[in-house]
């Protein structure tokens, strides 16, 4: 483990920025925190998390795939990929940094999705510690430590000092640039930081919430719960929920004609929305109760069972704070698992 | 940098055969004038025309074909309708195969095939018809029950009555919905024609039709004593990628695109009814 | 602080479902938290005894679910309003969008609703209880103890400059009905009418540059309630989550606000859901503030049927030359 003084942050990030672009969670003076590439002058939030996650750094809501030419009956197809350049995550919460496994299982998965292996590859996470979790975090649900988070390099914050451990073969790449402005040291600060947050943990309202009743087998016993239409009775169908989600991951594929070219573009796609699923033929999701009930059941369910009962959810807690209706995972949780338990 | 699944290749659209008043069977190549690429019965290809879209459809072809690749396309939403305004050398772009085959080679293998289809549900089925009319020898009895509303909704009629009508490789069974002019075969829905068939409950079927002909027939087999491991099927949905990612095909813990769409009834039964 | 309490709506609810008037009640149902309350329908009083809440943070307007609710079979719904929620009632009457005899409208004063986002930049993170009485609100937390806030702090933007407090429709109402309020609501409007026009189109493309189009401000728009929107179709072009370029996206929201013109009765839901905190309701006020300046004072959803002017010629109607020059004053 290393550290250096939290004086010297700027110089350590001016440091980084010299090789590779640095992104870090920025206020904007209004209250909330985004991802913003460092210059000089740009100081680190304080603030818990970002509104967006990171996975935009990964999968973005927006991306082009590839553009078309066309002329007459001719097509010329265009491959516009190009190779991503490294860059630095700067701050990312033990939550979100789970988030970025969930979506490997998905994207890294064969056939690999290239335009986030690429992204994916060429970019070094830092994550940050919490010292401060708030009422509507419940990592701990899901095994997270958010005293200690995974990353390529793992990172805490004390009253006077950050301290930096390589987790990863590209965080020892890092710490190693980082040599002459940070020194050994032992743990014990950050020992003692990680006691005090686990004391805090316990005292969160949701620190009791279990995945019980939910996982890999359930599909059955909980796809015809009563309770979906009562829990989904008041959904809007916005895509909030699924467009603040780090792990959310599904995506339309929509071609865009600019006159010149045809590009054809991804871009987030929400099972809340009743087109996801609508085809010429028929709509096999007819009402929100069924859209509603997809989401949850896909992060609670279907996607533990793809994936060795990891799932879907991080316990970030944006969902609870932005859903217009103040629906959630974690109502859906204690109404519909607590009662198959 | 390395190949990517969502980057299709360039196909070119040789003939277009008009099959039924809204349905025609593309052939394509590439602009080599090849096949595009391999594939096995039941797998399907992301076909898309620039500006327009991209969806999936059945290979029509058997892979047994090595020289080009067919889609029956019935015209039903954009991406259809644009094909059926297509003429012979417009380029399309392609990509697959996708999704998992018929187990033609294993499951199937030595036994009596028993092929049920309505309307343009011929088109996936029309692959593994010919895929197992190639490989004769290595099947038992095939018998082929074909339905739809009209003498001129039956897709690709011409290669029915020439080929597996004469070759006396399968039994075929036409039927359409209604009395026609000019018709002297069978006349009433698929379900009650193949009680009438009566055939015999060792047979592998292969269901393939609309929703509510699909309920039917399998609840007139299952009457029968069949059993759901014996059915297979093919389902439909709505996809983007083909490739498992972009969630809008997933039920249950499967996904249509990769999973699917061939299903064995008995593992649709484990799948929520979303399909 | 709200001068009626929970208790007193729970106990009309269940008399009104005791005596068969209603078969279900549109209500606040209690949430995990102090502030995450979700809009529910109640069957039966042991569920209002239960989970029914009413205060500080029910501001969600109930009005545009009556379109789905009374579709639901033949029985009435009780439904509480706001006033303000009252005006949006009534927009939704005018233009035919359900069947007033299956609604039984219980007017509830409303004394402003809190912002959950504003307590949160004031107070921090770990809000565990928030009360509140006439002094203000105290905000117990896990870092700061209890924090103190003025109404002020913790009331959201729309409710500080509430335009009535009168209730524009009910069968019944609980408590006084309070009156319309001369209301600074175009302060803001104001402000942003001063800057120059580079000024207030960097203000747009800041604000704008946050919206992820989730369709949130849509989606619970009373205004919005067409059957098939333009974008959910996707032959418009325009359909929804298609971010193909930034101008776009602006074109997103200022479609939508030219479309409720003259309906938008300034609830201000579209800003209290958006999850970037875009003040898209001044979009919707210029509009207004337009509206009474060439054609007279005009309050939407005021009154059931009444023509707005955007829709009725009148022959005092502005001249169109002459509203351009005042647009470029």
């Amino acid at each position: 483990m290393r550290k250096c003084s939290l004086t010297s942050l700027d110089a350590l990030l001016k440091k980084i920025a010299e090789q590779n672009a640095v992104y870090l969670p920025v206020d904007d003076g209004e209250g909330r925190a985004a991802y913003k590439q460092w210059e000089e002058g740009v100081k680190m939030s304080d603030a818990l998390n970002t509104v967006r996650s990171p996975k935009d750094f990964f999968f973005p809501q927006t991306e082009n795939l590839m553009e078309f030419k066309t002329e007459g009956k001719k097509i010329e197809i265009i491959d516009t990929r190009s190779e991503s350049e490294d860059f630095v995550i700067f701050g990312v919460r033990a939550c979100d940094v789970k988030s970025f496994e969930v979506l490997d299982n998905v994207f890294l998965k064969d056939p690999v999705d290239t335009y986030y292996a690429s992204r994916r590859e060429h970019g070094v996470i830092v994550s940050m510690a919490c010292t401060r979790p708030t009422e509507t975090c419940f990592c701990q649900t899901f095994g997270i430590d958010a005293a200690e988070p995974c990353g390529d390099i793992s990172a805490w914050k004390t009253e006077t000092d950050l301290y930096l451990e390589a987790k990863t073969e590209k965080g020892e790449k890092l710490m190693a640039l980082l040599e002459s402005l940070t020194e050994a040291c032992d743990s014990a600060a950050v020992e003692a930081q990680k006691k005090e947050t686990a004391e805090i943990m316990k005292k969160l309202p949701l620190a009791g919430l279990s995945t019980a009743g939910f996982g890999g087998d359930k599909t059955d016993e909980l796809f015809d719960a009563p309770e979906w239409k009562t829990l989904s009775q008041s959904c809007l169908g916005c895509g909030t929920c699924t467009f603040v989600c780090p792990t959310c991951q599904c995506y339309d594929i929509k071609d865009f004609n600019t006159g010149k070219e045809i590009i054809r573009f991804r871009c987030w796609d929400s099972c809340m929305y009743s087109e996801f699923t609508k085809m010429s033929a028929g709509q096999p999701r007819l009402s929100q109760v069924e859209r509603f009930r997809q989401r949850f059941m896909h992060k609670l369910v279907y996607y533990p069972t793809n994936n060795n009962g990891l799932y879907s959810c991080v316990g970030c807690g944006r969902c609870l704070a932005k859903c217009p209706i103040s629906m959630n995972i974690v109502k859906v949780m204690k109404t519909i698992g607590e009662k198959a338990e | 940098m390395n190949k990517e699944a969502l980057i299709p290749k360039l196909g070119v659209i040789t003939d277009v055969r008009i099959d039924t008043p809204d349905v025609k069977t593309f052939r394509v190549v590439t602009t080599d004038g090849v096949k595009p690429f391999e594939h096995r019965p039941g797998q399907c290809a992301m076909l898309s025309i620039p500006g327009v879209g991209e969806a999936m459809f059945s290979i029509t072809s058997s892979p047994t074909n090595t020289e080009f690749m067919e889609f029956s396309i019935k015209r039903c939403g954009c991406v259809t309708e644009w094909l059926h305004q297509a003429e012979a050398g417009q380029q399309v772009t392609i990509r697959g195969p996708y999704g998992k085959p018929f187990p033609v080679d294993d499951e199937f293998a030595g036994k009596d095939l028993v092929f049920i289809a309505g309307g343009i549900a011929i088109a996936p089925l029309r692959s593994v018809i010919n895929y197992c009319r190639h490989y004769r020898d290595r099947y038992g009895k095939i018998d082929i029950v074909y339905g739809a509303r009209s003498k001129d909704d039956l897709v690709d009629y011409k290669e029915i009555v020439d080929e597996w009508c004469t070759d006396g490789g399968a039994d075929v069974h036409l039927t359409i919905d209604r009395e026609q002019e000019g018709w002297d075969g069978h006349v009433g829905f698929v379900p009650s024609y193949v009680k009438e068939l009566a055939f015999s409950t060792d047979k592998t079927v292969i269901l393939c039709g609309p929703p509510i002909m699909i309920k039917f027939t399998l609840e007139a087999l299952m009457e029968m004593g069949f059993d759901k491991k014996q059915i297979y099927t093919t389902l439909e949905m709505r996809m983007k990628c083909g490739i498992g990612k972009c969630g809008r095909c997933n039920v249950g813990s499967k996904y249509i695109c990769k999973d699917g769409p061939v299903f064995r009834f008995d593992e649709l039964d484990e799948l929520p009814d979303e399909y | 602080m709200q001068k009626i309490t929970r208790e007193t709506l729970v106990a009309k609810a269940s008399a009104l479902l005791a005596e068969g008037m209603v078969d279900r009640v549109l209500g606040w149902k209690k949430g995990e938290f102090a502030y995450d309350v979700t809009p529910n329908v109640f069957a039966d009083a042991a569920s209002l005894e239960k989970d029914f809440v009413y205060g500080d943070f029910c501001g969600a307007n109930f009005s545009k679910y009556l379109i789905a609710e009374t579709r639901k079979g033949e029985g009435k719904i009780l439904v509480f309003l706001k006033p303000c929620d009252t005006y949006s009632f009534n927009q939704l009457l005018t233009e035919h969008r359900f069947d007033r005899e299956k609604v039984y409208v219980v007017g509830i004063p409303c004394e402003g609703m809190a912002d959950i986002g504003k307590i949160k930049a004031e107070v921090g993170e770990g809000i565990l209880e928030v009360e509140s009485d006439a002094n203000g609100f105290t905000v117990k937390t896990l870092y700061k103890g209890d924090v103190k806030l003025t109404a002020e702090q913790a009331l959201g933007e729309r409710c500080l400059v509430c335009k009535s407090k009168k209730h524009v429709a009910y069968d019944e109402l609980i408590g006084e009905d309070g009156v319309v309020i001369d209301s600074a609501r175009f302060d803001e409007v104001e402000k942003l009418e001063k800057m120059s026009s580079d000024e207030r189109f960097a203000f747009w493309q800041n604000e704008l540059s946050r919206c992820i189009r989730c369709n949130a401000c849509r989606d619970v728009c009373p205004a919005c309630s067409c059957e098939k929107c333009v974008f959910n179709n996707p032959k418009s072009g325009v359909e929804n989550k298609a971010v193909a370029d930034s101008f776009e996206e602006k074109m997103f929201h200022i479609i939508r606000a030219f479309h409720v013109a003259g309906r938008c009765t300034d609830c201000g839901e579209c800003s209290r859901v958006c999850p970037q905190d875009i003040p898209l309701h001044l979009l919707n006020r210029k509009f207004i503030k337009d509206i009474n300046s060439f054609y007279g004072e005009y309050q939407a959803g005021e009154t059931v049927g009444s023509r707005a002017p955007l829709v009725n010629y009148t022959t005092e109607d502005i001249e169109p030359s002459e509203a351009v020059e005042r647009g470029n004053q």
